[in-house]
């Protein structure tokens, strides 16, 4: 098991600042959660914590922005794109400014804080604001790699983040591509397309699914928008079939923006793992995780689906 | 160098071209931008704003956020009498393709720092630009310009905490105290209480002012700034100051005049400015 990837943002915050880049963080009480705390540490003249109060955290990251700040906000992603979100739509994107927006605590690997504090609806109204881009790391590595890529990108970025440790995918110095996915395993006989967590819960899918002489392509697909639909779609033109995972809901998440492109350009069979329409809940990460069919068994038995 | 004549006029002209660039749209907000016109006024031509229109990107700038952007046509005038824009865009405000949004875009117009619209969010914006500008600036002023029914935005006053909090001397804060939004009077809709009081309870420098007298104004947008707290200016101010049949009226909020109405409200704000206006 590896870190977390909200360990990665205080850390990587700091390398910045070390670099020369010109980053301060704003958070709204969550900073020892979210570990912008360990980036005021070191820099308390460049964080500022708003207190309880997103929408105005928001606004000043965005003024900080205006002024040729790169302003990171921390919270929880419930409430960092829920409480904000018509800040982040009229004042960060209308504006286009240099505010990268990376709460933590997303999905239901939350745990025991349960359903109000579980963001499942982030991915999709983030993902519908003009000029904004939509990043889902799987793992400590790539977190720093998103967090890194935003800095150096001009324009708002969502970065989603997780509480629970994550098994690691990449190699650590891992550099991100800004609207690349990545094919982690190559097979020809269904897709498997996955993004935050449920990228390692695709790869054990693929490796039950090999016991069973099924070839499963696996594709993080890190950043949601924009979306590379070159690589989504080499690889449904070869197994004819999709599975999108998320620990988020399926409507209008990842699934859904894949599905968007898809049944526009080459409709393919296709089931959409995540949650159903719900809130989540109380309860031990993993076993939320099985619960809700986010594991490995059930991306498998959707591929087996939609081999049959 | 203040000259009260030259803001007079100079508020007058932004009234006369308030109300002709909403006759000419057709729709639009006349009477907070008519409240405001003094207050706008005083601040680009009233030596409060040091500013260039030549280079509005200039670092030394002071900047100005118009919080209550449906206000927006008092701004616009002010950015054409200062030679920002093309006085040609006027007319086209609100149109398809218009440099001039109903609602400011910065992305769009020079001399706008930042869009907005959306009611309550100025503050929090010109709170962290007037941080930034103290943690690596040169001594540039943040002003924002507030509506009194948008303090009943809950963000508002966040944004007065933490300017209080952060201690931003760098701050003020212009209130438009007309005491009407678009259902109806404040204290009707929603009674905002004391305001002066509000933010003196919050830890900002508190000065009342009749906002439709630009001396009085010029006094307390130049007064000495009292180091770690940020300040507020509530000016009184009547809807739809200057025209008559506009005057501390809900119904001119968000509607625009006809074209007698226009030629109407232009012949009572020439005749009570006098000479040196269009």
């Amino acid at each position: 098991m590896g870190k977390a990837t909200r360990a990665a943002y205080g850390e990587t915050l700091i390398e910045l600042a070390r670099e020369g880049l010109d980053v301060v963080a704003i958070d709204a009480d969550l900073s020892g959660s979210t570990t912008t705390a360990k980036f005021g540490a070191e820099y308390p003249d460049r964080f500022f914590n708003a207190g309880i109060a997103e929408a105005n955290m928001t606004g000043v990251a965005a003024g900080l922005a205006k002024e040729g700040k790169i302003a990171f906000t921390g919270s929880f992603a419930v409430f960092g794109t829920g409480r904000a979100w018509e800040q982040i739509r009229n004042t960060v994107c209308a504006n286009n400014l240099d505010v990268k927006i990376a709460p933590t605590h997303a999905g239901v690997t939350v745990g025991p804080d349960g359903g109000s504090h579980q963001a499942l609806e982030d991915i999709t109204i983030m993902r519908v604001l003009p000029n904004m881009r939509v990043i889902v790391p799987a793992d400590h590595a790539s977190a720093k790699a998103a967090i890194r890529l935003a800095a150096q990108t001009s324009g708002p970025f969502y970065i989603r983040l997780g509480r629970m440790d994550a098994v690691d995918v990449y190699e650590e110095g891992f550099e991100l591509e800004l609207g690349r996915a990545y094919v982690l395993r190559e097979g020809s006989d269904v897709t498997i397309a996955a993004c935050g967590i449920e990228v390692d819960q695709a790869l054990k899918a693929a490796e039950l699914l090999e016991t069973e002489g099924v070839q499963a392509e696996v594709i993080d697909v890190v950043s949601v928008k924009p979306l590379d639909v070159e690589t989504i779609l080499a690889s449904v033109r070869k197994t004819g079939r999709i599975v999108t995972c998320e620990e988020h809901s399926v409507l209008g998440g990842m699934g859904s923006a894949i599905s968007e492109v898809l049944s526009e350009i080459y409709p393919v069979p296709t089931r959409r793992i995540g949650i159903v329409d719900t809130f989540g809940q109380s309860g031990d990460p993993h076993d939320l995780i099985e619960h809700y069919r986010l594991d490995s068994a059930s991306i498998a038995a959707a591929a087996r689906e939609l081999l049959t | 160098m203040f000259d009260a004549s030259v803001v007079r006029a100079q508020a007058a002209q932004l009234r006369v071209l308030i109300i002709e660039m909403l006759t000419a749209a057709g729709s639009g907000h006349p009477g907070g931008s008519l409240s405001s016109a003094d207050i706008v006024s005083t601040l680009y031509f009233g030596d409060v704003l040091r500013h260039d229109p030549h280079d509005p990107e200039d670092p030394s700038r002071d900047r100005f956020v118009l919080s209550k952007g449906h206000a927006a046509p008092v701004q616009y005038g002010a950015l054409a009498l200062a030679g920002y824009i093309d006085k040609a865009e006027l007319p086209k405000l609100r149109s398809l393709g218009a440099m001039l949004q109903g609602h400011p875009d910065a992305l769009q117009t020079p001399g706008i720092e930042v869009s907005t619209g959306s009611l309550g969010q100025g503050l929090s914006i010109a709170c962290g630009m007037a941080q930034a500008l103290k943690l690596d600036g040169e001594g540039q002023r943040v002003f924002c310009l507030l509506g009194d029914g948008e303090l009943q935005e809950g963000q508002i006053w966040e944004a007065a905490m933490y300017a209080a909090h952060y201690g931003l001397d760098n701050l003020t804060a212009i209130v438009d105290n007309n005491n009407l939004q678009i259902d109806g009077k404040t204290d009707q809709v929603m009674d905002l209480g004391d305001i002066a009081r509000k933010f003196e309870a919050f830890g900002w420098d508190v000065t009342s002012v009749d906002g439709h007298d630009v001396e009085a104004l010029h006094e307390a947008l130049t007064l000495a700034l009292t180091p770690n707290r940020p300040r507020v200016i509530v000016a009184m101010t009547i809807k739809g100051c200057g025209v008559s049949f506009m005057e501390d009226k809900a119904q001119w909020h968000g509607n625009a005049p006809s074209a007698d109405q226009a030629i109407q409200a232009c012949d009572e704000i020439r005749c009570a400015c006098g000479e040196g206006i269009l």
